[in-house]
């Protein structure tokens, strides 16, 4: 072993040099590595991009500026009406009438059915955005080849229409409005039911519990293991016991709602609550736990009783915290599918939830459901109802972070 | 009590004797809180809750599982090593299911794995304060994605390029290394995050002690600190794997849906969350064999991600022992 | 203690220790305290850190409640009852026997604030504003801060958050003020000011202040109680006098080795 050390300065410097490039060479290994990350962020962002926009083709059976001068879109539902009136055939005017009667339909009714029936307005074929920015003469060249009939025309998936328009089985034509509604109603009863308790127990293990005492010990570790469990089996869960065993419930039954199962509201807002309950609950143990102990001190020495010294002192110190960690729990329920799926959430529907014991969509549910499908065209509007969904995360994000930075400087 | 107050003051006036005195003794005297002990019974059930989700689980995987198993024709035995899931004739072996969880679970961490700890000892041991605060909120909010945002990314973005590198005719349009990938992509930032957190857990002297012996950055990092801080980073990739099995979103859109027992990642098969998803997703008839059989696989799940999580934890508290 | 009897009336004892000892879990921390202090007189309680003078102070209020693994043996009685029997509500007894800390613990709050919250928890029912004047009168600090009492409290300096602090606990009404190294974070002419405050207010409460600061235990205190620790660590009591005397004429060589500097 002795002659392997070696210390003639020739060589020795030569080993040192050899040293240095491979750590060089590594650093830059770590770094690629960390890159990635952030690619992998750039890529997904354009790729969903890249499918909300771009060029479509488009037939239609009438045109719709022999319809009406104004565009169709901004006339009003009396005017509409008339179009329809003259430009339908008797027998599908009827048919129409059968479902529900002119006079009875609002305007964005009679404008989904002026397109549909009338107009017939269909996207044949789509081009992705980049497609559409560095491959025009590509794209024209296959549209005048395989569509010689329609329209070219850049379309952006992504619209206020888009917004306000419901369920269609036509990409065109469909919307996120009720999957929007869905999700706001779901996220309400998610806090609703999840925030009051999730704060109570963090109170609880963080001011009352002894951890001498073995069932304070198995709420913690419970709670612990509770947030890896796999989302997938809360929503078996809520299947098991919120839409069937407490049917009656969550359907509305036993309060005198007419309705059919259990699969509503108020069963996905009760199981995604359970799902987000330990997240909600380490996080508020976390702010509780970050308010100083001299500030108790404080207070008990005043002759206050524990409860005194946690409503006026520690709860008020540790809200932001709670807040803020809260805001990033519901961006996880903001997103959930699988529970979602598992308790019923429709995916086809095209009436607005109207309360806790409606059926419903949410927006992760529906881009789930356009995603799969076979037509391109769904993927259009799936990768919009993407855009929709991260920029509420986003917001929701940010405002957590407000709070935070505000909270931050208030203590300094 | 306002009459109390001016007592004790008038007391105070007439000087303090060491006799038990009756009023003050009145007021020592413990009374019962009756508002105190409700609110504290209150959010002690608020805690507890959290154990009746818990048996809820275990309740109703364990009762459907039962009633499963019960079902004419199946059996624990098969039901754990039959290889073949058709639900329509009665077979329901699970094997196939698991294996395209493994397959999916394996490609995930075989770029998580990697990835993410090369990252953790970039941000830990290299990265400069401007770079972090660049890298750490992009990892965030990769980390913050929801999960079938990332399905629809493996069908528009990561199948289309593996077609396109590996050919159309070799890769089916759901496959489960396009899932797997995609997976490792999203379980990425969780293993960085973990590890980070180990390697930065490692006391500042134990890599001073590394440069004060002429080790160079990599050396000390790798063997020095990376060492020092492998339980966490166990931990880390246990955690990975977990996540990985649970994950039924970007499966369900990208891997296929039909139990299929192959060992070609390049092929479509169902995994377990998969399976759970599309059947639930359905028209399900209640007590039905199929209905029943989500729950067995269910409490395979849920065994198999406890585990892993107990085991992940015990090492996380292990590390901290050593170092905190 | 023999050196008390004879300088002191009897019967003017506002609480007594008599043979307590304080454990953590398994480890002793103060062994076989017997201490009475006078009504109405500043008692300091000094020695080196680590003699468990200030566990001392915390378990003539009950602070040490807080720390599960914190056991007692013995009785502190005040008025003659054993403030550690079970029948006795520790609330009340730190309500009666107030405490100021070591760094100023203002609640984030106005000023104002700060010394309403305890009385109103107490159920204090009479003129807020005239007991909020009363009470920082009393702590000298009610020229400094009269026309700023909607101020948040953590703008005042070290020493005037100190003064709030006392305030505060005077606002509650306590017979004794415990004071857990009151100055320790504060610059001299802070403490100067609490010195004389505590002067001032040992007229109307009993006042016990632990203090590292010798000077400050011979400057501003009546009695002082020396300890120090064993060799497994446990605080004892070695002397216990009125200040001048301790100080002037210490009974014990470890008393007089502390004292002159000559200690560890």
């Amino acid at each position: 072993m002795k002659n392997n050390f070696n210390f003639s300065p020739a060589s020795g410097l030569e080993v040192l040099k050899r040293r240095h490039r491979i750590g060089a060479i590594w650093k830059s290994i770590f770094f690629l590595a960390t890159a990635v990350g952030i690619l992998a962020l750039i890529v997904l962002v354009s790729t969903i991009v890249n499918q909300s926009f771009g060029y479509v083709a488009v037939e239609s059976k009438v045109d719709p500026a022999t319809l009406s001068e104004k565009p169709l879109e901004s006339l009003e539902a009396e005017e509409l009406r008339e179009i329809l009136q003259a430009n339908l055939s008797k027998l599908l005017l009827r048919r129409a009438e059968k479902q529900k009667l002119l006079e009875d339909r609002g305007k964005e009714d009679l404008y989904n059915l002026l397109m549909d029936q009338v107009v017939d307005y269909k996207i044949v074929k789509s081009w992705s955005l980049s497609a559409s920015l560095f491959q025009k003469d590509r794209i024209l060249a296959e549209k005048a080849q395989r569509y010689p009939n329609a329209k070219l025309e850049f379309k952006a998936w992504l619209n206020p229409g888009f917004l306000e328009r419901t369920m269609s089985s036509r990409p065109e034509l469909a919307g996120v409005r009720t999957a929007l509604k869905g999700s706001l109603l779901l996220i309400f009863t998610t806090i609703i039911s999840a925030l009051p308790v999730g704060i109570g127990a963090a109170i609880y293990l963080e001011e009352y519990a002894h951890k001498d005492h073995w069932y304070n010990r198995a709420i913690q570790t419970n709670i612990e293991n509770l947030a890896g469990v796999p989302s997938i089996v809360y929503g078996i869960l809520g299947l098991a016991i919120f839409v069937r065993t407490l049917g009656a419930f969550t359907s509305g039954a036993a309060f005198g709602i007419p309705a059919e199962t259990g699969r509503t509201i108020l069963s996905a807002g009760l199981t995604m609550g359970l799902l987000i309950l330990p997240i909600i609950i380490i996080n508020a143990q976390e702010a509780i736990r970050a308010v100083p102990i001299s500030l108790r001190q404080a207070a008990f020495g005043l002759g206050a009783t524990r409860w005194q010294v946690i409503w006026s002192h520690v709860l008020p110190q540790a809200m932001p915290g709670i807040l803020t960690g809260t805001i990033l729990a519901i961006s996880r329920a903001i997103g959930e599918t699988a529970p979602l799926i598992l308790v019923g959430a429709s995916t086809f529907i095209t009436s607005d939830p109207t309360g806790l014991f409606s059926s419903f969509t949410a927006l992760p549910i529906q881009i789930f459901n356009w995603t799969t499908r076979p037509q391109d065209t769904f993927r259009n509007i799936a990768g919009a109802a993407i855009i929709v969904l991260m920029v509420a995360l986003l917001s929701l994000n940010a405002f957590a972070i407000i709070i935070r930075n505000r909270y931050k400087k208030k203590t300094i | 009590m306002e009459s109390q107050i001016t007592k004790t003051k008038q007391f105070t006036k007439g000087g303090l004797k060491p006799v038990t005195d009756d009023i003050l003794l009145l007021r020592i005297k413990k009374h019962p809180r009756m508002k105190e002990f409700f609110i504290q019974a209150l959010l002690f059930f608020c805690g507890a809750l959290s154990i009746f989700t818990t048996l809820g689980i275990v309740y109703e995987l364990g009762k459907e599982s039962l009633l499963f198993f019960r079902t004419p024709g199946v059996e624990i035995v098969e039901f754990l090593t039959g290889k073949v899931w058709q639900p329509a004739i009665g077979s329901f072996g699970v094997l196939p299911l698991v294996n395209a969880t493994l397959m999916t679970t394996f490609f995930a961490m075989l770029v998580s794995l990697p990835l993410g700890l090369s990252a953790a000892i970039y941000l830990s041991e290299y990265a400069s304060q401007k770079i972090r605060s660049i890298v750490k909120p992009a990892l965030e909010i990769l980390a913050g994605i929801p999960t079938v945002v990332y399905g629809y990314f493996a069908l528009t973005f990561m199948t289309p390029l593996l077609r396109g590198i590996l050919g159309e005719d070799q890769v089916q349009i759901y496959n489960t290394l396009s899932a797997g990938l995609t997976m490792g992509l999203m379980i990425l930032p969780l293993i960085s995050s973990m590890s980070e957190d180990a390697l930065s857990a490692v006391p500042k002297s134990l890599r001073e002690a590394a440069y004060g012996l002429g080790a160079t950055k990599l050396e000390t990092s790798i063997k020095v600190v990376l060492p020092a801080a492998l339980s966490g980073i166990i931990a880390a990739f246990i955690i990975g794997i977990s996540r990985a099995i649970g994950e039924t979103m970007i499966v369900a859109i990208a891997a296929g849906s039909g139990p299929a027992l192959t060992l070609n990642p390049l092929k479509a098969a169902e995994t377990m969350t998969g399976y759970i998803a599309r059947i639930s997703g359905g028209d399900l008839a209640y007590d039905t064999p199929d209905y029943n059989s989500i729950f067995a696989i269910g409490l395979l799940l849920f065994m198999i991600t406890l585990f892993l999580n107990i085991i992940s934890r015990l090492l996380v508290h292990r590390f901290r022992e050593v170092y905190e | 203690m023999t050196a008390l009897t004879s300088t002191s009336d009897n019967n003017s004892f506002a609480i007594e220790a008599r043979n307590v000892h304080l454990h953590y879990g398994s480890f002793r921390a103060v062994k076989d305290v017997n201490l009475q202090i006078k009504a109405r007189k500043i008692t300091a309680i000094i020695g080196p850190s680590g003699c468990g003078k200030s566990t001392v102070l915390r378990a003539f209020n009950r602070m040490n409640d807080f720390v599960p693994s914190f056991k007692m043996e013995g009785e502190i009685l005040f008025h003659g009852k054993n403030i550690y029997d079970p029948d006795v509500d520790p609330v009340q007894i730190r309500q009666m026997i107030g405490m100021v800390f070591q760094k100023p613990n203002p609640f984030p709050k106005s000023i104002y604030e700060n010394i309403a919250w305890g009385a109103r928890v107490n159920g204090f029912k009479g003129n807020m504003d005239d007991l909020v004047e009363e009470s920082l009168q009393k702590a000298a600090l009610w020229e400094e801060v009269k026309d700023n009492l909607k101020k948040n409290a953590l703008t005042l300096s070290g020493g005037q958050q100190q003064r709030l602090c006392i305030a505060r606990t005077i606002a509650v009404r306590p017979e004794i003020i415990l004071m857990d190294e009151p100055c320790s974070a504060l610059d001299p002419i802070a403490t100067l000011k609490i010195e004389e405050l505590m002067r001032d207010l040992s007229s109307s409460y009993t006042i016990i202040i632990v203090t590292h600061n010798m000077q400050q235990a011979a400057r501003a205190s009546d009695y002082t109680a020396f300890f120090t620790m064993e060799e497994d660590r446990a605080g004892v009591m070695v002397e216990y006098d009125i200040t001048s005397h301790l100080f002037v004429n210490p009974k014990k060589k470890q008393t007089e080795d502390y004292i002159s500097g000559r200690y560890g």
